[in-house]
């Protein structure tokens, strides 16, 4: 009776994918549409970073489009969920080389999707500009292709510890750091240069944890550092900086610019006022930060999210490239476009952008701001406690 | 003879379809779709072999010349079919059930990740490494053997567990590999932690495939000995004891079933299987870190062999076929295709779809849909797809 | 090694487990309950768990918004969060069994675990939906009760805040509670009269079904009242956040002797303090070699070790054997 069934049921799947046979068939037409995709975790516990991903890269499509429907040509944003999976971005990424109108992919999150899924793209050229993966790897494999507008974790994290060592001027410091690949990286990056200064680690340790952060903060309050560093991302840095100061640390707090976002004070409080945190965005009081956060809040109702100012940033960089690329009315390569892209100066809010051999920026320029009220509205006051610029290491051969 | 001409049409119109489709995520489930048509049609045994045979063998490739994408999803496919035949010999067949079972995917994964890459240079100094490719088909082997030793030592312990604590424990256990692979890079860097290991090489390839096509030939290999060790295990001696002991544990061994022995060989194969996929994994994605090896992965095999039928080896391919395609092709394409409706601005019931609010974008809710399939399914036909012909007469009788 | 170091912050860290332990308790306390009548784990818990919490945080808000927040008697607002929060997700437990496992109570036991795993999927997208379509945020924060947030020092080295006792005090409560509910009234003798034997208990006259929704409503109002308590305590929650702490909790029901409610609790506190322990002390006694990242690790392993030993958990009858 139940293979009955199965059978039956078979024949009327088939019928009904027949019925619907013209839907799915997409438009068979590409020339005039030019698709931007992004890959980034839409659902599962990284969503919201994700989201700020696909919301960065919406925005900047929209404002920057013009020249390119002026010149004929259809400009679509194609969101792919990663699901922060390295298996689910792969077969993405074979799905978007497959549709020949996507010219580049903005994206991923997490370095462990990167590297897989741009193994995928680089089969046939397609150019990638990522937003926020700082693992040295993703670049160092050196492909045409693959660029990015973050900092790496060792420029970020030696910034870290130039300010700690040199204006902050303390003596102890203990480090703890999310085990991902970004919060690690950037923490070691941290604690290995600040150690060359001569700062004493009192600690260093990481955490899969993200509400009770007790047994940590114990050992710390009882170590009583002059400064506590988090390598991580806000949704964690703030609960366990909170934590820490309501159960008596001292100690100033210090991380990277996954803390750049205004949830940060709407969860740490008052507690989190006067952390200092790294990052290559500009103020958001420059007029460009400024305007790219009003809009934001006003297009989507809500504070960009850490990677969202990036992503814009990549996104505009790559349309200046299709811009270039497409002129006279030509059809667009996704060769043409990765070797555009490299040339490609570009000034926007996180500095001035131009990208070395390797597909790094050539020279990082890092802000340390200083969180100055809990009023997530007024995330953009932060104020500017130092002015860095460092070079990406060159390739290691 | 109607339902033969049917199936050859079926299978022939619809792969002609995705050449003429390529991009079309529907057309190619339609050719799906014709696989499992002609797997039930009652049809002559020889028919439905040189059907089938010619689907994976000849048209799969083909297809994948027009689609690359479709080539991966097959990949995968046959990467989670030895997954779920692997855990359904641990779940379906002895009644052990195992919450951790890609602990096993991971350690194949790593033992070929460390010693066919760089990675192993700084472990054990010097520059010898990685390995010359061709030391991946060893490997193939030695994850196998490495996998299966850590089967056995999960094993060995929990032997005397029952049901769910035997479920925790192997949960633990997961969780166990997948954190040690996450901090082992220090005080000695076995796994480089959460920055993972890459490149990792490739086999070399006979007569100049390219590698997409070399990985599905490789995973369609291995599947294709899975399931022949499978059915031998499934009428032998030992598959018969597994039996027993999942219906009875006490009665298994009063009438004489060697209890250890017997169990400890479930977690051994089970574990085997996913062990020599971890170094096509491995392999395959040049890129390995501990992100790839969570509890959800482990849920989401015991979901196949379960949605399935339990214990029944066509169950637990077409499970993990039918969970590998709604995730990496049915849903994506549906948001794609909501999407592509949302960018062209159609109206539907006098809405405009370009005006959604982002809150509705629907890459966003995948999981969602999955979630409530996996329920539906369990409500409607809580048996699985394809019942092991045992478990059918069982719930005949209630 | 810091000895002096190790022996100071000695009682802090017991006291931490301790607190950790209660927390877990609570949220144990449901899976163990619905366990405990029909040897299922109800892998939705986690969601049910979560819903009680974001019942309380928009409660809260909503106060807070009105400004009642700060001048209400803080017990009273906690106690009526609370109750709000339990209500809800009693409410969600019941229509949960109603739809995804009452059809398939005849099923093999692991069918309507893949049914719960759906269901959990489901309803972290769902609770995602809501809040984003509602206040368009993915991570929502407590309002802080500010007289719960004092702190008192009871010695140099050991301090306590105030929302840590109302969390140890409401576990020890809801733990009695649930004891002497199942122990000493008539619809407890019911509910274990079906976790026995559920033909026999509907041929004495129970209504089976009835008994087992009000097991799941039972077992869902401590999971709410366990998610309020959770967003007070730790403060920041996301439609995900239930997933790890459900699972915490369910190993600590395991742990403890799953379907034993005392069990649940010892469970809870045993697997607190081994975490409080290997988290605090693990970087100390290697010299940084190990360090808190290992404490899972260790409690999984210390809880491998212990189930190798005692298999039926802490407090789990060794005798009775289903078929």
């Amino acid at each position: 009776m139940t293979s009955t069934r199965i059978r039956s049921l078979v024949a009327l799947g088939a019928a009904l994918a027949v019925a619907l046979l013209p839907l799915g068939s997409g438009p068979a037409a590409q020339g005039k549409t030019i698709k931007i995709a992004t890959q980034s975790p839409l659902s599962g516990g990284q969503a919201a970073l994700g989201e700020g991903i696909k919301l960065g890269t919406q925005l900047a499509i929209e404002k920057f489009k013009v020249n390119l429907e002026k010149a004929g040509f259809k400009v679509e944003l194609v969101p792919y969920d990663d699901q922060a999976k390295p298996d689910v971005g792969v077969s993405n990424a074979k799905n978007i080389i497959a549709d020949k109108a996507i010219m580049v992919v903005i994206g991923h999150l997490n370095s462990g999707v990167a590297i897989p899924s741009s193994e995928v793209y680089k089969e046939d050229n397609l150019p990638m500009i990522s937003p926020a993966n700082t693992n040295e790897k993703v670049t160092d494999r050196g492909y045409p292709n693959v660029n990015r507008v973050c900092g790496r974790d060792d420029v970020q994290g030696p910034v870290g510890a130039e300010f700690a060592a040199g204006t902050l001027k303390v003596k102890t410091a203990y480090v703890l750091h999310d085990k991902t690949t970004y919060g690690q990286g950037v923490a070691e990056a941290f604690k290995n240069d600040l150690e060359k200064k001569g700062v004493k680690i009192v600690g260093f340790e990481g955490t899969e944890e993200k509400s009770n952060f007790d047994p940590i903060v114990t050992p710390i309050k009882a170590k009583n550092p002059e400064l506590v560093y988090f390598g991580g991302i806000y949704d964690q840095a703030a609960p366990f900086f909170k934590q820490a100061k309501e159960k008596g640390v001292k100690a100033k707090f210090l991380g990277p610019d996954g803390l750049d976002s205004s949830d940060f004070v709407k969860i740490g409080g008052k507690a989190v006022v006067g952390t200092y945190y790294t990052t290559a965005a500009a103020p958001a009081s420059s007029a460009q930060a400024k305007q790219f956060g009003e809009e934001y809040k006003k297009k989507f109702g809500k504070n960009p999210e850490p990677y969202a100012a990036e992503s814009y940033v990549a996104t505009a960089i790559a349309i200046k490239a299709l811009e270039e690329v497409t002129k006279g009315g030509k059809a667009p390569t996704r060769e043409a476009l990765g070797s555009a892209i490299r040339k490609v100066k570009y000034n926007g809010m996180t500095g001035s952008i131009e990208f070395d051999d390797k597909g790094d920026p050539k020279k990082a320029s890092y802000y340390v701001m200083q969180v100055t009220t809990d009023n997530p509205e007024k995330w953009s006051e932060n104020k500017e406690a130092k002015r860095l610029a460092i070079a990406a290491p060159a390739m290691k051969k | 003879m109607i339902a033969a001409t049917a199936a050859v049409a079926f299978v022939a119109l619809s792969s002609a379809a995705v050449a003429l489709f390529p991009r079309s995520i529907l057309v190619f489930l339609l050719f799906q779709g014709s696989l499992l048509y002609a797997y039930v049609a009652r049809i002559p045994g020889w028919l439905r072999a040189t059907l089938l045979g010619a689907a994976v063998l000849v048209l799969m490739p083909v297809i994948g010349t027009y689609n690359g994408y479709y080539l991966e999803v097959a990949t995968q496919v046959g990467i989670f079919v030895a997954l779920a035949l692997g855990l359904n010999i641990v779940v379906g067949l002895a009644g052990l059930l195992d919450l951790g079972y890609v602990a096993f995917f991971a350690v194949g994964a790593y033992s070929w990740a460390i010693f066919g890459s760089p990675h192993a240079n700084v472990l054990f100094g010097g520059t010898g490494f990685p390995l010359p490719s061709w030391w991946f088909y060893p490997f193939l082997l030695i994850g196998l053997t490495v996998a299966a030793g850590t089967g056995v030592v999960l094993g060995l312990p929990v032997l005397r567990l029952r049901g769910d604590y035997l479920a925790i424990v192997t949960l633990g256990f997961g969780e166990v590999i997948r954190v040690l692979a996450n901090n082992l890079d220090k005080p000695i860097n076995v796994t480089n932690g959460p920055r993972g290991i890459t490149p990792i090489s490739r086999p070399p390839l006979p007569l100049e495939v390219s590698y997409a096509v070399g990985f599905y030939f490789l995973a369609l290999l291995i599947v294709v000995v899975v399931i022949l060790v499978n059915r031998r295990l499934e009428d032998s001696h030992i598959g018969r004891a597994w039996e027993a002991i999942r219906e009875d544990q006490l009665a298994a061994q009063a009438m004489g079933v060697p209890l250890v022995r017997a169990k400890l060989l479930a977690f051994a194969s089970g574990a085997s299987f996913a062990g020599v996929m971890g170094v096509v994994f491995s392999a395959k994605q040049v890129f390995i870190n501990p992100e790839s090896f969570t509890f959800l992965e482990s849920i989401g095999v015991l979901a196949m062999v379960i949605l399935g039928g339990m214990g029944s080896i066509p169950g637990a391919i077409v499970g993990a076929t039918v969970v590998t395609v709604l995730n990496l092709q049915v849903l994506k394409g549906l948001s794609l295709w909501l999407n592509e409706l949302k960018n062209a601005g159609v109206t539907i019931f006098g809405y405009n779809l370009a005006n959604l609010p982002t809150q509705l974008e629907p890459a966003k809710y995948e999981r969602m849909i999955f979630g409530l399939i996996l329920v539906l399914m369990m409500i409607f036909r809580p048996q699985g797809i394809f019942p092991a012909r045992r478990r059918q007469r069982e719930l005949g009788e209630q | 090694m810091d000895f002096e170091l190790l022996v100071r912050i000695f009682p802090q860290v017991l006291l931490d487990g301790l607190l950790l332990g209660f927390m877990y308790a609570l949220i144990a306390l449901g899976y163990t309950m619905v366990y405990g009548v029909l040897e299922f784990i109800n892998f939705a818990h986690s969601e049910i768990f979560i819903v009680g919490a974001f019942v309380g945080v928009e409660l809260l808000l909503g106060l807070k918004s009105r400004g009642v927040l700060d001048t209400a008697p803080w017990p009273l607002v906690l106690l009526g969060v609370m109750l709000a929060g339990m209500l809800a997700s009693g409410a969600l437990a019941v229509t949960i069994e109603r739809v995804a496992y009452r059809p398939l109570r005849a099923a093999p036991r692991l069918i309507p675990l893949i049914s719960a795993i759906g269901m959990s999927f489901f309803l972290q997208d769902v609770i995602r939906l809501t809040e984003s379509l509602w206040r368009n945020a993915f991570n929502l924060v407590y309002p802080t009760l500010e007289p719960l947030n004092e702190r008192f020092e009871l010695t140099s080295t050991l301090d306590v805040s105030a929302k840590s006792l109302v969390v140890i005090v409401a576990a020890l409560l809801m733990l009695w509670g649930l004891h002497a509910l199942v122990n000493r009234t008539k619809i407890g003798t019911a509910i274990r009269a079906v976790a026995e034997d559920q033909a026999a208990a509907s041929l004495m006259g129970i209504d089976v079904n009835r008994i087992i929704s009000l097991t799941f409503l039972i077992g869902g109002a401590m999971g709410g009242a366990a998610g309020v308590l959770f967003g007070v305590q730790y403060g920041l929650i996301n439609p995900y956040t239930g997933f790890i702490p459900g699972l915490k909790a369910f190993t600590a029901a395991v742990l403890g002797g799953i379907g034993n409610i005392p069990g649940a609790m010892l469970g809870g506190i045993v697997l607190g303090l081994l975490e409080a322990f290997a988290a605090s002390y693990m970087s100390l006694l290697t010299g940084g070699a190990f360090g808190a990242e290992y404490k899972d690790i260790f409690a999984f392993s210390v809880l491998i070790l212990i189930l190798i030993f005692r298999p039926k958990g802490l407090l789990g009858e060794v005798v009775r054997e289903r078929a």
